[in-house]
């Protein structure tokens, strides 16, 4: 986004949502979030906690335009949120790979929709595949794209959806639990991909978790969410200096602060 | 069958289908023979091969009136039912207004129609193509829509949330998605022209194994009427082989697991 004209404040915050309701359903419907504050900062890398459904899904689509509250204004880099954000990139728990596409046609596919990439792809197809095949390399894919999603295990077909999710070179990245499916060891490994990737790249990131340490141990805040209607109850800052390894989860303070979180979150569910 | 030589043992696999079915004509020739039905009632295989080499001519020409009925009411099943399906399947509301109007169609019993067909276009070639047609492409609508009405919500968000249009959705997920489904409805949809062609033929045509098992009925002849069954069947299982080589050439992709051991 053009960065001149903005003021200091917009430039500082990339997202910013204030005071949004979002009801599903028309007038009587549920009203998945009510109240939402939260602001994101630039090459922040946000978390956001809470019970099972708090809306937490419901803030992605919100941020990324996919819905558009009832009440309160979204806003992401500057501009009000009124249709889908093209800025940014999305991964879910399910990878979603289309199968008939190669992994590498697959990380290509959002160039063939971003308005700014599909006019220049067809022309500039070997400088796009390059990119991708870098980024298969930074997430430990390296020769991969030549075979189908289906060819992949669990794990590597996330990381492919990372990949895709960051081809388009987005501002701002949104996962949704996308670790949530695999195994412990590789969810461990991916924790780190995602961490080298926000320290290499321009990126900020706002990652849906209901696992407090993935939280603890990637973010730089922490949002608590309270039971449906969701809202932000408190922002922790999580202080641990970058850049952060698996055994930083190993040491008192990280507990203590997990701990702490887990305990904001169980007052949550009790009052709901 | 000595596994000391380390030789592989013979598979059996591939002969199957020739060993059921020959097992299946052998079975019959003796059931006739040994109960001593008279072929007016069940002729044994070995008079309907008689039958096939006596009246050839008669049946090839029948034949392949049949085949071309068949192929070309199959044919307009497949431009017809693969539009109307990409345009049911594109929006809920043209789904939701269409769909009971489908079903009740479907239900009518096409031999049902074939005298009006016969009005409007005279006895002969074009009602058995129309009856081939008008059973055939049921199968292929409801079939595509559901690959398109099925497609994953992430899938449908990640491209939303990066500008796409209903139109690039479709053209990048919903129609590649939907080609599996395509294509093994034309399993099913083949069979059926069969039976609609057969039905007009029998009811309203001069030529056709339909209307050459009804004129052999009419004189006892049911060796030639076992005959056109027969030449029926073949055609049939040679169509059905074809569309599944089709579709396994055209959607490789969702038969993974045959593939995967590759």
């Amino acid at each position: 986004m053009d960065k001149v004209g903005n003021n200091e404040a917009m430039s500082e915050h990339l997202v910013t949502i204030e005071n949004v309701d979002m009801r599903y359903g028309g007038v009587d419907g549920t009203l998945a979030v009510s109240g939402l504050d939260m602001k994101v900062r630039r090459g922040e890398f946000a978390a956001v906690v809470g019970p099972s459904g708090c809306g937490k899904s419901t803030l992605m689509k919100l941020v990324t335009g996919l819905h558009i509250p009832q009440a309160g204004v979204v806003s992401v880099a500057g501009s009000r949120v009124t249709k889908p954000v093209s800025i940014v990139g999305m991964a879910f728990q399910n990878p979603t790979m289309l199968p008939w596409r190669t992994t590498l046609d697959n990380i290509l596919l959002p160039l063939e929709i971003v308005e700014k990439h599909r006019r220049r792809l067809r022309a500039h197809k070997k400088e796009y595949i390059e990119k991708a095949e870098a980024l298969l390399a930074t997430v430990g894919l390296a020769g991969f794209g030549s075979k189908y999603p289906w060819q992949l295990s669990g794990g590597m077909q996330q990381r492919a959806n990372l990949c895709r999710a960051l081809i388009h070179e987005p501002e701002l990245l949104m996962l949704d639990e996308p670790f949530g499916a695999l195994d412990a060891f590789t969810r461990e490994e991916l924790w780190q991909v995602i961490r080298d990737l926000h320290a290499s790249q321009d990126v900020t990131i706002v990652l849906v978790t209901h696992d407090l340490r993935e939280a603890v141990f990637l973010a730089d805040t922490v949002h608590v969410m309270s039971a449906r209607p969701g809202r932000i109850l408190d922002v922790h800052d999580i202080p641990f200096p970058r850049p952060r390894e698996l055994g930083i989860m190993y040491v008192p303070e990280f507990n203590d602060l997990v701990q702490r979180l887990r305990e904001e979150i169980a007052d949550a569910r009790a009052v709901a | 069958m000595s596994s000391v030589t380390g030789k592989k043992p013979f598979n059996w696999l591939p002969w199957m289908p020739w060993i059921y079915t020959v097992a299946l004509f052998a079975l019959w020739e003796f059931g006739v023979r040994l109960s001593g039905l008279p072929h007016t009632i069940l002729p044994a295989p070995s008079r309907i091969w008689e039958a096939i080499i006596q009246y050839w001519p008669a049946i090839q020409r029948h034949s392949i009136q049949t085949l071309y009925t068949t192929t070309v009411g199959f044919l307009l099943a497949v431009i017809g039912g693969l539009a109307l399906g990409l345009l049911v399947g594109w929006s809920r509301f043209i789904y939701a207004g269409l769909y009971p109007i489908m079903v009740g169609f479907n239900a009518i019993p096409k031999v049902a129609l074939v005298p009006v067909l016969v009005i409007w276009f005279g006895i002969g070639t074009v009602p058995a193509i129309l009856t081939a047609f008008l059973i055939a492409f049921f199968p292929i609508v409801v079939n595509v829509a559901t690959g398109l009405a099925t497609i994953e919500p992430e899938t449908e968000d990640v491209l939303r949330a990066l500008g796409a249009k209903k139109m690039d959705i479709m053209l990048k997920v919903g129609i590649p998605r939907s080609m599996p489904y395509f294509f093994g409805s034309l399993k099913i949809a083949i069979t059926l022209a069969f039976v609609g062609s057969v039905i007009s033929e029998t009811v309203a045509a001069n030529s056709g194994l339909g209307f050459m098992m009804s004129s052999a009925q009419s004189q006892f002849n049911v060796p030639l009427v076992f005959a056109g069954l027969v030449m029926l069947a073949v055609e049939g299982i040679a169509m059905y082989a074809l569309m599944a080589w089709i579709e396994k050439r055209t959607t490789g992709w969702a038969h993974r697991s045959t593939m995967m051991a590759v």
